[in-house]
């Protein structure tokens, strides 16, 4: 069953054309990743996932319901969360205050009974520091709980923010480059995470990457783009045969986009 | 950091604010300080605690707004204004009780900080700022000009608060209740600050998009920032309208809202305990100096005239050495003073 499908959805900025007619599903349950070359215009199908972006063209659904048009904030309702290429958390704020952002939508107390906090504000911040505290076990940050981000290494803020993104509890994770920048260990370590929250949590992970040898390991299904558009889709073994792929990696002129371009 | 020996065992625990006896009894002697300041100072020091108390209520909501939220605010000085109009209108020309006037006066300044924080759903940073210029500019014109309501440039006698008969015209007794509302209204910013919205708040000014896809409303968020950041200003200007005993329009000039923005700059952004520091600051230091001036001309008659005159300009040079050499605060250097007896005296 498909959780969320992409229909054909055109996206460019002035005279850039950044997606050029993509088309996907991804699968319940699946982890499905999608690579390419830079500016193939990954990012910018996730931005218009979470609705930071509209497509000109095309509409994109989630789990049968239109999502194009709507607005950012909204999308967490539904139950998609996402990680950023270059790390957007809560820099001033503790790992355990950007955990506990993550479950804004959870928490239904407003204002009034925050500032008074006695009673219901703080047995649903207790509740939730509850799930939370599960999240962090899990990704084995308990050392760091109390710290401020900012103050934090590079692949720690990565595990941070897959946490922040894991504690919305969510039906599709979207993760742009989580293993970007990091050494073996830690890419061996997120690879696991991801595993185990699509096998054990049951959430569906689109994700994108550069690490060939990782997306070919732990993706069940691929999609490679070019220039804003999709030249392959497969099992990784497929894909990594695919002569369209190969010549986009080794940056060969390819007839496929040559023949759009010619249009 | 948190104390040897102090060990959490639940997330109720955790979540506490005053953690251990030591500090609960600070707490405490700091408390029955405040309270027992009436019998301590006498006169024009009884009038700056005051205005201490009352500025405080109104930097802490600048900061939820400017610390917090990330948004800067050049109209506060205005709508302390609509705060002290309002419950002038309530109390004088209406002739109704000052418990109501406080309120009105919060939720009269929380609506008009809402309507001219609707630029700040399009608008972010200094041009914000120059946004909220307007709202400073548009309200004194409203204070000037709408005679009714504002006595124009007349302006308005206001009274003290009374009880059953007894009134609170004596500064001593009008500061226990304006500490009991400052106490009321610190306390509930704390909470604010370290619950759902208070978090909200600092997401919105970490990292705005990242904020909209946690599912944060952003146009929801800098408008509540706004009303409750002009509710405390609207008390405070209440406050210190029945503290004049007398309202009108010069008293909200754009020379406010900067002194506000300065003590919380100076006190620490995004720190309610900061803009405590920075309120008495701001207010201390100028009777400070004024007292040492008034000493040196009266020791030295022949070089009198120049010491008042140097008196703004070495204003004006400690708030500059502060932000030079404590650019995070007041707040900050607490922080590290209270860490270095922590761990006194072994230091490392």
């Amino acid at each position: 069953m498909a959780l969320l499908k992409i229909n054909d959805i055109h996206l460019s900025f002035g005279g850039v054309k950044a997606i050029n007619g993509v088309s996907t599903e991804v699968t319940k349950g699946k982890i499905h990743a999608i690579i390419g070359p830079n500016g193939a215009g990954k990012t910018s199908i996730f931005n218009c996932i979470s609705c930071v972006y509209r497509p000109q063209q095309g509409a994109i659904f989630f789990e049968d319901r239109k999502i194009t048009g709507m607005k950012p904030d909204a999308i967490a309702h539904l139950g998609i969360a996402r990680t950023f290429q270059n790390i957007a958390l809560f820099h001033h704020m503790t790992v355990l205050d950007n955990l506990m952002l993550g479950r804004h939508l959870f928490l239904k107390r407003g204002f009034f009974a925050g500032g008074i906090y006695l009673g219901p504000a703080r047995n649903e911040e207790i509740e939730n520091r509850k799930v939370v505290e599960d999240i962090i076990d899990f990704l084995e940050i308990e050392n760091i709980r109390k710290k401020p981000v900012g103050t934090l290494a590079y692949g720690l803020r990565k595990r941070v923010e897959l946490a922040r993104a894991l504690s919305l509890k969510p039906k599709l994770l979207l993760l742009d480059e989580p293993m970007a920048g990091m050494n073996l260990e830690e890419k061996e370590d997120m690879a696991r995470f991801i595993l185990d929250i699509n096998e054990e949590w049951g959430v569906t992970i689109l994700l994108i990457e550069h690490d060939l040898g990782v997306v070919m390991d732990i993706s069940h299904r691929v999609s490679v783009l070019d220039f804003g558009v999709k030249i392959s889709e497969g099992e990784p073994a497929e894909v990594a045969k695919d002569p369209h792929v190969i010549r986009a990696y080794i940056g060969e002129e390819d007839d496929l986009i040559r023949n759009l371009e010619a249009r | 950091m948190q104390y040897c020996g102090d060990f959490r065992t639940s997330y109720e625990k955790d979540a506490v604010v005053f953690q251990t006896p030591f500090i609960k009894v600070c707490m405490a002697l700091f408390l029955a300080g405040l309270l027992a300041l009436p019998y301590l100072l006498k006169g024009e020091f009884m009038w700056v605690a005051l205005q201490i108390v009352i500025a405080s209520i109104g930097a802490v909501g600048l900061n939820i707004l400017t610390g917090f939220t990330g948004q800067i605010s050049l109209g506060q000085g205005a709508f302390f204004g609509v705060g002290a109009y309002t419950s002038a209108y309530i109390t004088a020309k209406m002739g109704l009780s000052f418990w109501l006037g406080i309120p009105a006066a919060g939720l009269m300044t929380a609506m008009a900080g809402m309507v001219f924080g609707i630029p700040s759903l399009r608008l972010k940073g200094l041009y914000l700022a120059i946004a909220t210029l307007a709202s400073q500019f548009i309200l004194e014109w409203i204070f000037i000009r709408w005679e009714p309501v504002t006595g124009g440039s007349y302006g308005i006698n206001v009274p003290r608060p009374s009880i059953g008969g007894y009134v609170f015209d004596s500064d001593s007794s009008f500061y226990y209740i304006v500490l009991a509302i400052a106490v009321a209204m610190i306390l509930f910013a704390t909470n604010l600050v370290r619950t759902k919205t208070g978090r909200a708040f600092m997401a919105v000014r970490d990292h705005y998009i990242s904020a909209e896809i946690m599912g944060i409303s952003l146009y929801k968020y800098r408008l509540l920032s706004f009303g409750i950041s002009s509710f405390y200003a609207g008390v405070a200007g209440a406050l210190y309208g029945h503290s004049l005993k007398f309202v009108s329009s010069e008293q909200f000039g754009i020379g406010v809202s900067i002194v506000y923005l300065a003590m919380i700059i100076i006190g620490g952004l995004g720190s309610i305990v900061g803009s405590i520091f920075g309120a008495v600051f701001m207010i201390l230091l100028p009777k400070i100096l004024s007292l040492a001036t008034e000493m040196v001309a009266a020791d030295f008659p022949s070089i009198a005239r120049l010491a008042i005159s140097f008196e703004q300009g070495v204003f004006g040079l400690i708030i500059v050495l502060f932000l030079i050499f404590e650019p995070d605060g007041l707040a900050h250097r607490w922080k590290l003073i209270k860490a270095y007896w922590k761990l006194y005296p072994f230091s490392y």
